[in-house]
């Protein structure tokens, strides 16, 4: 695979994190989450079978698909924090340090593992870094687990670099599902709640 | 046959067929039953082992393969098999007493089902995967239809789940130094990911703060079964990880580390109990300082003494959680609201429940004649012998629940003059509270009666039993 296909899903993957980061609007955050699943692939496909990383893509774009479903009759996505921070300036500046602070260590990361590779590194800790901080600026469900499925994106991207069980592959796909179906339940109890 | 069909993939297919069954009654009944079942067969038939009935031999087979992985569940795990599904049961019985079982009984069932699953998959460490699943099974069941999701739930969703990749993470990067310490910094590097993940996983100090949030948000006989069922498995899981690994097993830093921890969580969770104002948040402040007493227990020097006592724990902190979470619902549901503004002098209509909250306290306080005394004062000891200090402490962690049951007994009794006394229970629930409250007794005052079930327990683990 030429080398840039693996840098440029990295800087996929930092354009749709920062833009999940950002987005309130649960459309664009749903795009913003396929096409994250869609970087995250590129990279996982250099280490694993194309079958298992197609797996992973195909179930996060289940996901999206499923918190779609149940948006899509509901205002529940689109609501606004009501604690700080809320600005679209914050979120960005917080992100930046955030990348800053991967990009500076993913080397160092990914000398714990030789052969790793540098891409597949940066990658996963760029979507575990903006998912712990997407996780950290909210507390509405949608957003909670867009930020989970960040976070769980990032780690099964660097989990294709160290084990290739079919077993695991399907058991984290198992686990991005029922985060999914997790946040559905959660969205349509606040949308049940808004209408009582 | 095979084990992991009859103790995993069974009930996990009964529990999706009673979700669908109409009457709270007939669920109750079917899950007690069920689970009852499952734990006399695990009894009566382990795995691998042959029954001849007649001409007729039984029996069941310990391994399943599964995409090229295995699933076993061995003779070792025949007494945590009756145990889990026994405690099953018992938290199905009780709602015989509250109603409102459909979603803990079937929600309950594949839980356990799938917490099984966990003690059996090899390679041990995707037990944390099956976790992750439990605990997104358990969501329904935490939450209440028409009501929004609390901070407590969300919190729960994001500790749990954090745990999950941080323990597989390290696992996977532990797979190559099995054997010995041949890369210091990368060892050190994934204990400290293993320690964040099962500091999150047995939500200890301080990352316990989801449990008391969710005490004042879901119904607490719902929360009482998942914080009965979770640490156990958490516990066995770390402790499979410490029994792999020797450089773990033989690490210096191990013990003084799980002092620490199961020290700053006990304590810290006694003295919030002695100072909150809700009765669930006590009860929940209580379940936590029982995980900081189970990591105590492990962190001793005598590793097959520190297992004992934790496996003895067991069935005492079952028991009385479980009658304290079905006393303070029983409050609930007429009361609404377990803030002390609301429970002043109900003890005079409730004097049942009132009963079962502050023995069920004050057993997990480790008061004497109550069923966690004697393995309590055994740890004890044993803590007193290796550090005076740490003793005071843990002494320090009980006093804070016992002074957390004494406000309350002040509190539910602080009626006005001459109100009369009733009881406003039903009689299943004076029933199974009492029935609960003489097993409390029972084991303060024979707490060897359990030996022989639990005395095998601690060969789960094939290096620390030794």
């Amino acid at each position: 695979m030429p080398s840039f296909i693996p840098w440029s899903a990295v800087t996929l993957l930092v354009i749709t994190s920062l833009g999940l980061l950002v987005s309130r609007e649960w459309r664009w955050s749903l795009a913003l989450l396929a096409g994250q699943y869609f970087a995250a692939f590129w990279l996982t496909y250099t280490r694993w079978p194309l079958t298992m990383a197609a797996t992973q893509l195909v179930t996060g774009w289940m996901a999206a698909a499923m918190l779609g479903m149940s948006l899509i009759h509901t205002s529940a996505g689109s609501a606004e924090e009501s604690s700080w921070p809320q600005g679209s300036g914050f979120r960005l500046f917080a992100a930046g340090l955030v990348l800053i602070a991967v990009f500076a260590s993913a080397p160092n990361i990914a000398a714990w593992q030789p052969g790793i590779g540098l891409p597949l590194v940066t990658g996963a800790f760029i979507l575990i870094a903006l998912g712990l901080l997407h996780l950290g600026m909210t507390a509405h469900p949608l957003q909670i687990i867009l930020g989970l499925l960040t976070l769980l994106l990032g780690f099964v991207t660097i989990f294709s670099a160290i084990e290739n069980s079919i077993l695991v592959a399907g058991l984290l796909s198992t686990v991005n599902l029922s985060l999914a179906l997790t946040g559905c339940y959660l969205l349509a109890l606040k949308t049940q709640e808004t209408q009582a | 046959m095979n084990a992991p069909i009859v103790w995993i993939l069974i009930p996990l297919g009964l529990a999706a067929l009673l979700l669908l069954l109409p009457g709270t009654r007939l669920l109750s009944s079917l899950g007690t039953i069920i689970a009852l079942t499952l734990a006399g067969l695990a009894y009566w038939l382990p795995p691998d082992t042959a029954l001849r009935i007649g001409s007729l031999s039984l029996r069941i087979d310990s391994t399943l393969t599964l995409f090229g992985r295995q699933l076993t569940l061995g003779a070792s795990d025949q007494t945590l098999l009756i145990l889990v599904y026994g405690m099953a049961a018992f938290w199905f019985f009780g709602t015989l007493a509250l109603g409102n079982s459909r979603q803990i009984v079937s929600l309950g069932l594949a839980i356990t089902a799938l917490l099984v699953a966990s003690l059996a998959i090899h390679p041990f460490l995707y037990a944390a995967l099956l976790i992750e699943i439990a605990i997104l099974v358990c969501v329904p069941l935490l939450t209440q239809p028409g009501e929004q999701p609390g901070r407590g739930l969300i919190r729960f969703v994001i500790y749990q789940t954090l745990a999950m990749p941080l323990i597989l993470f390290a696992g996977f990067l532990l797979s190559g130094v099995e054997t010995g310490p041949s890369d210091v910094s990368l060892i050190t590097q994934s204990a400290a990911l293993l320690a964040f993940g099962f500091a999150f996983l047995l939500a200890v100090f301080p990352l316990y703060s989801w449990i008391p949030l969710l005490a004042e948000e879901v119904p607490l006989y719902r929360l009482g079964f998942i914080l009965t069922l979770f640490p156990t498995f958490g516990l066995v899981f770390g402790l499979t990880f410490i029994d792999h690994y020797p450089w773990l097993r033989d690490s210096a830093q191990l013990g003084p580390a799980l002092q620490t921890v199961g020290l700053l969580t006990c304590v810290s969770a006694g003295i919030w109990a002695a100072f909150q104002r809700h009765l669930g948040r006590m009860a929940a402040y209580g379940a936590i300082a029982e995980t900081g007493v189970s990591l105590l227990a492990i962190s001793l020097a005598d590793r097959s003494v520190g297992l004992q006592i934790l496996f003895y724990l067991l069935i005492p902190r079952a028991l009385a959680l479980g009658v304290w979470m079905m006393s303070a619902t029983i409050l609930t549901l007429h009361t609404k609201d377990l803030s002390f503004r609301a429970l002043q002098g109900t003890a005079r209509q409730f004097p049942v429940a009132t009963a079962g909250i502050i023995i069920a306290n004050l057993t997990l306080a480790g008061t004497p004649l109550f069923a966690t005394f004697p393995v309590r004062q055994a740890l004890w000891e044993k803590l007193a012998a290796q550090s005076i200090p740490a003793a005071l402490w843990f002494s320090l962690a009980s006093l804070g629940l016992w002074a957390g049951a004494l406000r309350s007994l002040a509190v539910l009794t602080m009626a006005p003059e001459n109100t009369p006394w009733v009881s406003r229970e039903t009689w299943e629930q004076r029933l199974l509270i009492l029935l609960g409250l003489i097993g409390l007794g029972i084991l303060g005052l024979l707490p060897q009666w359990a030996q022989p079930l639990l005395a095998s327990l601690p060969t789960l683990f094939e290096h620390l039993s030794k």
